[in-house]
């Protein structure tokens, strides 16, 4: 409260200025909204009947435009190519063609599974080894913890260009190039955004129950393994969901490292279908719209299921940044 | 306080019959043991970053002084990747499109993104429905992002140009024309501000009531509340979001390169689309001038350092830290 003293400029709008003493405890008998009230953005200001519906419609509008793309995607994927671009909602020839003959100008289920594998052990080992340093650095005391965490958080600042050579000259030099290894292998050593995420969960569970389980006999691993982590899965649920769409959708690691297309991922193959299809190539534009389709589904299906966890961890990466 | 954890290395049962010295001993010995679980624990965290930063920031810092090209071990050059970066046109012309895109986009993507959580935060029950349908497009990945954008964006049958023909608006040739490339990346880019809103929304929803019940007690206008109570509660967000997307502004690649570069687009001018990043990657990986692209990283990071800092010195006059938490 004593920030907003600072903000408000002395001398109201009206008249001569009410202390702004005088207004705390007003406020203060009013009956403030529950955390779960305000997140469902109840009892909140009280907004006039016009200003909602303006919003509303506004909303509904916008609504459109936002998922208008989706529809004519999925919707051009079932035209022929011919119709691709006539805009029309409800395509005028329906046909299934698309989607058979992507699978035969394309090694698709390969794909499919590549990125499966590559998102699935990513997405695992990141959670569970930045688990492990997160809880390092939150249950331990050490003598230059502080420092050396900054120098977690400091990284996260490094572009990725800095490192990206020697990192390729290291994965060339064992022979991993043209492999999925190092399009996930990185992760077996966590990532600074999820540490400091964990970090932060891990500080807010209370202390007693791992000393209580430590003087029970649990090993140090014990505690974090048996009593730590199965308190953490809501944040450890944020973790994985956020590493599945960011292993997914990577395309630069795997436009460096995959040569073969038998070893492409999803969105390195639908890379080389635009290529092959495209401006430069055949104007076959109806199959890359049909694997972009298939690129896609699996985002959004993870985004239905996990989309209390994907928010949730989107809203809390800006409170606490 | 500060040594609980060490304290039940096994101090506590003995704590009434060990005399001082032994106490102090079996302390230290706790300490020991627990440094080195401690640092088990950070272990992953040591070798990742002994092996894929501090080394390769090292080596980069030094192939940045050579003539590597992955075939024929390097030979120092001193700086002279440094200066021909200064004199390479495409180096400028890079730099040109990416400060173009950055400075134009954040601001926009900022805007767009701060208008819509404040439409959300004022929608009641429908905001939860609404907030699902602006993210989804951030679920899509990059790649299919680029291809939408050729689609959309087509100048003669896109939707957008149909659209705005709608409207008496003859759009122009978003995906050919050098002029238009980048607003139209730009516009294509706010399709996915869903993360962006989501944090707005968040601090938004943030901001305790009884600030606002004051002031409409103090008699202030819509106006008025908004620049002294919404935007001082919400800066902190605001910053983040305007931090992150420079970051990510200036290192902009998929989108630009899916639609322009690589095996395919042999139709007609990309300069037009050569973002920095982009063209790091080329000199990289194309055309394997690794000593090169290792100077033009370094030039990245120092242009991204310095907007960070400028930043972070002018975030100190308008953002507010509510108390000390």
């Amino acid at each position: 409260m004593t920030g907003v003293d600072v903000e408000l400029p002395v001398g109201g709008p009206a008249g001569p200025a009410p202390r702004r003493d005088a207004a705390v405890p007003a406020a203060a008998t009013t009956v403030p909204p529950t955390d779960a009230a305000a997140l469902r953005g109840e009892g909140r200001r009280k907004r006039t009947r016009a200003s909602r519906v303006f919003a509303w419609v506004a909303l509904a509008l916008l609504g459109i435009v936002f998922v208008y793309p989706f529809v004519w995607l999925v919707s051009a994927s079932f035209k022929p190519r011919t119709e691709v671009f006539d805009n029309r909602l409800i395509p005028e020839t329906f046909t299934l063609d698309n989607y058979v003959s992507v699978w035969q100008e394309a090694p698709l289920g390969l794909w499919l599974m590549n990125t499966v594998i590559v998102t699935v052990l990513a997405a695992v080992t990141v959670t569970f080894s930045s688990a492990m340093v997160a809880w390092g650095f939150s249950y331990f005391r050490f003598r230059g913890r502080g420092a050396l965490f900054a120098l977690v958080l400091g990284t996260m600042m490094l572009p990725g260009a800095v490192t990206m050579i020697p990192t390729f000259l290291i994965w060339n030099g064992l022979g991993q190039v043209g492999t999925l290894t190092p399009l996930w292998a990185g992760n077996l050593f966590g990532s600074a955004f999820y540490i400091f995420l964990l970090r932060q969960f891990f500080l807010g569970l209370p202390r007693d129950l791992f000393e209580a389980a430590r003087i029970d006999g649990a090993s140090q691993f014990g505690v974090f393994w048996r009593i730590a982590l199965p308190l953490c899965k809501p944040a450890l649920a944020v973790v994985l969901v956020f590493e599945v769409q960011a292993v997914w959708t990577d395309l630069m690691r795997a436009l460096i490292y995959l040569r073969d297309s038998d070893t492409f991922t999803v969105p390195r193959g639908l890379k080389s279908l635009v290529d092959a299809f495209g401006f430069g190539g055949e104007w076959h534009w109806e199959i890359i719209i049909t694997a972009s389709v298939i690129t896609t589904i699996p985002m959004i299906i993870v985004f239905f299921v996990a989309q209390r966890q994907i928010i949730d961890g989107v809203a809390s990466s800006g409170l606490k940044g | 306080m500060t040594s609980t954890a060490i304290r039940t290395g096994g101090g506590v049962a003995d704590r009434h019959t060990a005399t001082p010295e032994e106490r102090e001993r079996n302390r230290r010995r706790a300490s020991r043991r627990n440094v080195w679980s401690a640092m088990l624990f950070l272990s992953p965290w040591i070798v990742g970053f002994l092996v894929f930063t501090a080394w390769p920031m090292i080596y980069s810092a030094y192939l940045s002084l050579t003539d590597y090209d992955v075939i024929n071990d390097p030979n120092f050059v001193g700086l002279e990747n440094y200066a021909q970066m200064a004199t390479d046109p495409k180096v400028l012309l890079a730099l040109g499109n990416t400060a173009f895109f950055t400075l134009v986009q954040v601001p926009l993507y900022v805007v767009v993104s701060l208008a819509l959580a404040l439409l959300l935060d004022r929608a009641g029950r429908a905001s939860g429905f609404f907030r699902t349908v602006f993210f989804l497009p951030k679920m899509t990945p990059p790649v299919a992002v680029g291809v939408l954008f050729l689609l959309l964006f087509n100048g003669q049958n896109g939707l957008l140009n149909t659209v705005l023909g709608w409207f008496g608006i003859d759009g122009p040739a978003w995906t050919t024309d050098p002029a238009w490339v980048k607003p139209g990346l730009i516009l294509m880019s706010l399709w996915t501000v869903g993360a962006s809103v989501i944090i707005l929304l968040a601090a938004l929803r943030n901001v305790p009531n009884e600030l606002y019940e004051s002031a409409k007690l103090d008699g202030a206008g819509f106006w008025r509340t908004s620049f002294s109570i919404t935007l001082p509660m919400i800066s902190p967000a605001l910053f983040f979001v305007i931090i992150v997307n420079t970051i990510a502004g200036l290192q902009t690649f998929d989108e630009a390169y899916t639609a322009f570069f690589g095996a395919g687009n042999t139709t007609y001018s990309n300069d037009a689309a050569l973002f920095y990043v982009i063209y790091l990657f080329q000199q990289a990986f194309e055309f394997l001038n690794m000593g090169y692209a290792s100077a033009m990283a370094w030039g990245l990071f120092v242009v991204i350092m310095i907007v960070t800092a400028i930043q972070l010195i002018v975030s100190r006059r308008f953002v507010y830290y509510e108390g000390d938490r």
